[in-house]
């Protein structure tokens, strides 16, 4: 990939918008890696390179420490740690990157949720000399939760093990009996050395063994989520447009139902269901700012219009008439708590499911999930980056699918009324409104 | 328009990615809060903010007005545009004047040189307590500046318009927080997101007209400080400087007195493009006289409140 240069803009060819996600500590060369992609792909420009230059010479470095690249906010330059998720962005010219940087340590389980929430593929990185920690354990865990897509170990500082085939071999060997353990599966594995820049973008001489692609050929070829459209259509109404222009009758009539195709695909004459009335319809058409544009796919942002009149406001939502998602007023789900409030049993909290918000009750902590095993502990309260399995009450139903199918309907968060925060993420689990 | 998705399901463009997200984003805006703002200074920026809008929104009216705080120091042509465009969208522009807060007394400038460019905040805080909106969309992106890369796409101000880097909302999925209480405020960034580059390349696609002095044009100028400092009423030359003809471009446009241009022939979108995507300059590196003084200057600024 030595031709990943950006002045390829005008290329036919455009694969789209990859997130993903690094995982890891500073320990572990994240940021040099997150500055190796940025700097072979001739992202950093001339300024920011002699910045940061400056800076490695006053903080008495003798080469330029590309990590300071994704160093942030001069509060936490002067506390020398990263305290929050960082949003990076590159461009191969055939695809761009929005790169999440969350910081590493436990206590910031819930920056790493966050940073995962949106990311399509997730990078692990290992330190070769260290191998498989409790740290890759627990970002491959949170990342298997979070329902990312692809996950790729990225087995860092290779120059430091004399670019061992035995010791990656070995550490692939560990990862994978971890993985298989958690059903871990479609991980992909790759030697690289980001101070040096081997396996990254260019692939390097001093990892001849190695036959795979380089990370950046990795990132080139992933699947995008919006690439999955197995999941039925579902359409959570944003906004209802009404022109009722006096000058223009022709609008007079008009109901736009605003949204963004979760999941699916959607085109004029489909059949489909609005909940929560239940009532039935097909499309009438497909629009974006006015204009007939036919179909739409998961991702986009339309405005579709019915083939009959129904009563139809935000928070509702437009579903396959064979395949709409059911109503839930009591749901089981796996939470992640982001406040440094703990979760409080007595309080009425808010949640928000797509467009739609519901008051919502704490019925039961099923239990606390141990980060970094996975096992299952009794809780009797949650505090900042706890996950759990809960179950909430709600005061309406809402209209979700279990987060492992679908990652948009599945998801929601809670929101402390009283300062309007938010507090709590959460899946909507496998089982959940069973009963 | 955007053209019909492909019927084989390949992805989505980066392009049309990004634009669903930034109209999902105005969308959230307009489902959850009473009254919404649109910051528009006629900066291509918000001219594509404003592409978006109409995506999101037509055939109805944008569910909100267009604010621009002028510091009186825009360039002309600049300003024209802001009028004629808003006005051939049929949206409603208000204006707020940096020079009215200045006759109020909320502020006082050091000295009459002194660049107004953060004092736009105070007139900002103004307009916003003067017709109670909730919520001011704004066109930052997180690749200007790296305070920017972290803050939120609903970035959450306090009474004083304040921001705190250390205590935001989180973020997560497409779930967009903007509830707030009464005199709190959500400054909503649809176009976070984005880089120059995507910028130029929506402004290609959508063949968006933007102000003249984004295109190269001979314009007298000094060199100072590695920067070109036009020469203005505002900004005149110093003793000891020549004064030179040169053609040059406006990468961003901002108070004249802290926004200096490139040296560049490019006169089109698409020769532009080829110098963006060739650039060796970050785009405030380059331009952006005030960004320089200090590394953190844009955190503080938004500290206090600014855009």
């Amino acid at each position: 990939m030595s031709n990943a240069s950006p002045a390829n803009h005008s290329t036919p060819v455009d694969h789209g918008l990859l997130r993903f996600l690094t995982c890891g500590s500073v320990d572990d060369g994240k940021s040099t890696l997150i500055g190796r992609l940025l700097f072979d792909t001739k992202t950093i420009l001339a300024d920011a390179l002699s910045a940061i230059a400056k800076t490695s010479q006053k903080r008495g470095m003798e080469t330029v420490d590309l990590s300071l690249l994704t160093d942030g906010l001069q509060a936490e330059r002067e506390q020398g740690i990263t305290i929050d998720v960082a949003y990076r962005y590159f461009s191969t010219g055939t695809r761009k990157y929005i790169i999440a940087d969350a910081p590493g340590h436990e206590q910031y389980t819930r920056n790493m949720v966050t940073a995962a929430s949106t990311a399509d593929l997730a990078i692990i990185l290992v330190d070769a000399r260290k191998g498989v920690l409790t740290q890759t354990r627990r970002h491959s865990i949170i990342a298997h939760l979070v329902g990312i897509p692809h996950l790729v170990v990225a087995v860092n500082k290779m120059d430091l093990v004399g670019y061992s085939r035995e010791v990656f071999e070995n550490i692939m060997r560990d990862y994978l009996e971890f993985a298989a353990k958690r059903g871990i599966k479609d991980v992909r594995f790759i030697p690289i050395s980001a101070l040096n820049g081997d396996m990254v973008v260019e692939r390097g001489e001093a990892l001849d063994w190695y036959k795979g692609a380089t990370l950046l050929d990795i990132l080139e070829n992933a699947t995008l989520a919006h690439d999955e459209h197995a999941e039925p259509f579902r359409f959570p109404v944003q906004y209802v447009c009404r022109p009722q222009d006096s000058a223009n009758p022709e609008l007079h009539d008009y109901r736009g139902f605003m949204g963004q195709v979760e999941s699916g695909s959607v085109k004029a004459g489909d059949a489909i269901t609005v909940l929560p009335s239940g009532l039935e319809t097909t499309v009438k058409a497909v629009q974006l700012g006015g204009a007939n544009i036919g179909a739409a796919i998961a991702g986009q942002s339309v405005t579709l219009l019915l083939s009959d009149e129904i009563d139809i406001s935000r928070g509702d939502m437009i579903a396959a008439k064979d395949a709409a998602p059911d109503a839930q007023k009591q749901i089981e789900t796996i939470l992640c708590w982001l406040s440094e409030t703990p979760l409080d049993r007595a309080r009425t909290y808010l949640i928000r499911h797509t467009t739609r918000e519901v008051k919502a009750k704490l019925a039961a902590i099923t239990h606390r999930l141990d980060v970094n095993t996975l096992e299952k502990r009794p809780a009797e309260k949650l505090v900042m980056n706890d996950l759990a399995r809960v179950e909430f009450k709600l005061a309406q139903p809402i209209f979700a699918d279990p987060y492992d199918r679908n990652r948009s309907t599945g998801a929601f968060i809670v929101i402390d009324p009283s300062n309007n925060n938010t507090v709590g993420a959460g899946m909507v689990a496998r089982g959940s409104g069973d009963r | 328009m955007t053209a019909l998705p492909p019927k084989n399901h390949t992805p989505l463009s980066h392009l049309d990615a990004l634009e669903a997200e930034a109209i999902h984003i105005m969308r959230e805006v307009a489902g959850q809060c009473a009254n919404p703002a649109l910051l528009f200074s006629g900066g291509k920026d918000s001219i594509c903010m404003l592409r978006i809008a109409e995506k999101a929104f037509r055939p109805g009216r944008f569910p909100f007005p267009l604010l621009h705080i002028d510091t009186g120091h825009n360039y002309r042509e600049v300003t024209d545009f802001r009028d004629s465009y808003a006005k051939e969208l049929g949206e409603r522009l208000i204006v707020r004047s940096l020079e009215d807060s200045m006759q109020r007394g909320s502020v006082v400038l050091k000295h009459a040189g002194e660049s107004r460019n953060k004092h736009q905040s105070v007139t900002l805080l103004e307009a916003i307590e003067e017709f109670g909106f909730d919520c001011c969309i704004g066109g930052a992106r997180r690749d200007e500046e790296k305070a920017r890369a972290k803050e939120r796409i609903m970035s959450f101000r306090d009474e004083f318009g304040q921001w705190d880097p250390k205590n935001q909302r989180p973020e997560l999925w497409d779930l967009y927080n903007a509830r707030v209480h009464k005199g709190e405020n959500i400054r909503a960034f649809p176009i976070s997101n984005w880089t120059e580059l995507d910028v130029w390349q929506y402004i290609e696609r959508e063949n968006l007209a933007l102000p003249s002095i984004y295109f190269a044009h001979t314009r007298p100028v000094v060199r100072r400080q590695g920067a070109l400092v036009p020469v203005t009423e505002l900004t005149p030359a110093r003793p000891d400087e020549t004064i030179e003809p040169i053609r040059v471009r406006f990468r961003t446009v901002g108070d004249i007195t802290c926004t200096a241009p490139v040296e560049s022939d490019a006169d089109t979108v698409h020769k532009i493009l080829a110098e963006t995507a060739a650039t060796t300059i970050t785009e405030r590196g380059a331009t952006r006289l005030d960004d320089q003084t200090s590394e953190a200057s844009m955190e503080q600024r938004k500290k206090e409140g600014y855009f």
